[in-house]
């Protein structure tokens, strides 16, 4: 069996050279790109050693799929297909996956839910998938616009789940990504979201890694379940399925086996803290009122902060970059200060606020909104208008603009 | 800091994963013991500690130290049977040590027979009826042997030690990560350096009543 350690230094047949992933993404020299958030998905695969991508050519959330593509066809993809719906793509993954490939797969809303039976899957079966989710709304009437809600499904998946902000946070946690759900003792699909549309179709300057440097390949020697073996769980659970026998040792079996999926998610707290540098990023959280976002909505965030400031309040920003693992403990720390705590986001349920409800003391500090959903924008006044209502001052209406 | 510890049971109907009660996994150099983060040297000599006392000091080796699918499985496998002949060779009248493969994972119905092997999926049976009360898991795939050592702890007071060639297993009394053939044949160095000044535990009432 090759050693993955011996790879490093080699080239691929890219010419691109296999490198220590930590250098490469926090040694190696930058250089600035106009990209898309899209163009971005491509060019971290290009990157990533990738041996197989399947996709879905759903409704233009992203123009991912396709441009991955065109990876393929310059060489840097090892297969790529597409598949007849979005489940078929998740089982095809799947699929590839148990064969030992590093597998990569986009999706967004309505095709999130409709794979959805995949996700548990793909984590029982302890495979490392990456899925981008770009998400956007999922009821009727349809939205390609950008929408959180999907991301609420994939929280109990036993997926790690994280959610980037920037094209930037894109490109290094699409690569970063693969280095923390391939650990041994994680070995869990991750799904890294973005915002659709706000990300993936605005251009952002984006540093990227030099293209003749690439992730060092996977290794499925390492895996804490046997690869694709037919006789034994988890492949055998799909065709004789031992958990439906109606005994105690079983029911155990089944049950300890999802304890250490969530096990699973618990080590990864350790490497995605190193990885992307703590599950969650803080500015002045000695502030009596804190916001707390994800994804987009901390941009939006950030700029209310600012109009704050031009009147003279303080407030502080806590980022949650991971969803799963869930920074219960950071996000208590960070707002022990905070009287008020506002939690802005782009879905009609307000998950991340009753994340955070049921992580913090004093959950009454929590004010869940604002909301916007199925595809409008979160002007920063709306997020220092909820503040201010809230805090008994006096704010204009926006609903009044233009008249 | 979990107060959770990670001792021999029977500790539950359904016990938790430890690695959801807060206990992490060792760097490398390190080892845990119940749970707690401790240099790998000191692991060695509770590990040799825990066979001596034992009364059925038991090794459990899997599929990827039973099957020659390379070079250093073979050679890790030809270290584990030295371990075992250095428990043999160590042993004192009324210990009995065992070797009992775990040769895959696969569900077998309506048992296994536990007098020739252990199964990830009711692991309990084997150090039932052999009245095994300490074990030590190597060569198993990360996932089942977590599965195993929980369902262990779930309803045995068996003591657990993994030997593990990833980075190790917080579900386990004892955890080693890395393992190697120089790490197993370290430990054996330690059992025969720890004979003789650790007295058997052949009448331990907890171990017959709950094993």
């Amino acid at each position: 069996m090759a050693e993955i350690k011996s790879q490093i230094g080699t080239q691929n047949k890219k010419g691109q050279t296999f490198t220590d992933a930590w250098k490469m993404m926090n040694e190696a020299p930058r250089s600035p790109s106009f990209y898309t958030g899209s163009e971005v998905i491509k060019e971290a695969l290009r990157r990533a050693s990738c041996d197989v991508m399947i996709a879905y050519p759903i409704t233009p959330q992203s123009e991912a799929a396709a441009l991955i593509g065109e990876l393929f066809a310059e060489g840097y993809i090892g297969d790529y297909f597409r598949g007849e719906s979005e489940f078929a793509v998740m089982s095809q993954c799947a699929g590839a996956a148990f064969g030992g490939a590093r597998v990569f797969t986009t999706t967004a809303g309505p095709g999130t839910m409709r794979a959805m039976e995949n996700f548990p899957m793909w984590a029982g079966a302890r495979l490392p998938i990456q899925m981008i989710v770009t998400c956007r709304g999922i009821n009727s009437p349809l939205s390609i616009q950008p929408d959180t809600i999907e991301i609420s499904y994939l929280l109990n998946t036993g997926m790690l789940v994280w959610h980037a902000e920037t094209a930037q946070d894109f490109f290094d946690w699409i690569l970063k990504g693969f280095m923390v759900s391939e650990e041994p003792e994680v070995h869990l699909p991750l799904a890294l979201c973005c915002d659709g549309f706000f990300v993936t179709h605005t251009k952002d300057v984006v540093n990227l890694t030099p293209a003749d440097m690439c992730l060092p390949p996977y290794d499925p020697y390492r895996s804490p379940v046997p690869c694709m073996d037919m006789e034994c769980p988890p492949v055998r659970m799909m065709r004789d399925p031992f958990i439906m026998k109606s005994n105690y040792i079983s029911y155990a079996t089944h049950a300890s086996w999802q304890q250490e999926i969530w096990a699973a998610v618990e080590r990864s707290r350790k490497h995605t803290i190193k990885w992307i540098n703590g599950l969650i990023d803080t500015e002045n959280t000695d502030a009596e009122v804190v916001i707390v976002a994800s994804g987009t909505a901390v941009s939006q965030g950030r700029e209310a902060i600012r109009l704050l400031e031009d009147e003279g309040m303080r407030c502080g920003l806590v980022k949650v970059k991971s969803l799963r693992p869930w920074p219960g403990e950071e996000i208590r720390e960070a707002t022990k200060n905070a009287k008020h705590i506002f939690v802005p986001e782009f879905n009609v349920t307000g998950w991340l606020a009753k994340e955070i409800k049921a992580t913090i003391p004093n959950s009454e500090r929590v004010h869940a909104g604002p909301h916007v959903c199925g595809g409008m924008t979160m002007p920063p006044e709306i997020i220092v208008s909820e503040i201010k209502t809230a805090l008994g001052m006096r704010s204009e209406s926006l609903a009044g603009r233009g008249s | 800091m979990t107060q959770y510890r990670v001792l021999p049971g029977p500790e539950h109907f359904l016990p938790p994963a430890a690695a959801s009660m807060g206990i992490y996994l060792p760097n490398p150099g390190e080892a845990h013991i119940n749970g707690v983060i401790v240099p790998e040297e000191k692991a060695y000599e509770e590990a040799a500690r825990q066979f001596l006392m034992a009364q059925v000091p038991t090794i459990f080796p899997g599929p990827l130290v039973l099957w020659a699918w390379n070079e250093k499985a073979a050679k890790k496998a030809a270290a584990v049977r030295k371990l075992y002949e250095i428990l043999k060779e160590c042993a004192q009248p009324g210990q009995k040590p065992m070797l009992i493969p775990m040769p895959d994972y696969r569900p077998k119905y309506p048992k296994i027979n536990p007098e020739v092997e252990i199964n990830p999926n009711h692991p309990n049976l084997t150090i039932w009826h052999n009245k095994i009360d300490c074990c030590m898991f190597i060569g198993v795939h990360c996932h089942q042997a977590n599965l195993s050592l929980k369902i262990i702890r779930g309803g045995t007071s068996c003591y657990t030690v993994a030997m593990c060639a990833q980075a190790g297993h917080e579900d386990a009394m004892l955890s080693f990560r890395d393992a190697s053939v120089e790490k197993i044949l370290k430990l054996g160095d330690w059992i025969r350096k720890l004979k003789g000044t650790v007295k058997p535990r052949l009448t331990s009432t907890k171990t017959s009543a709950s094993n």
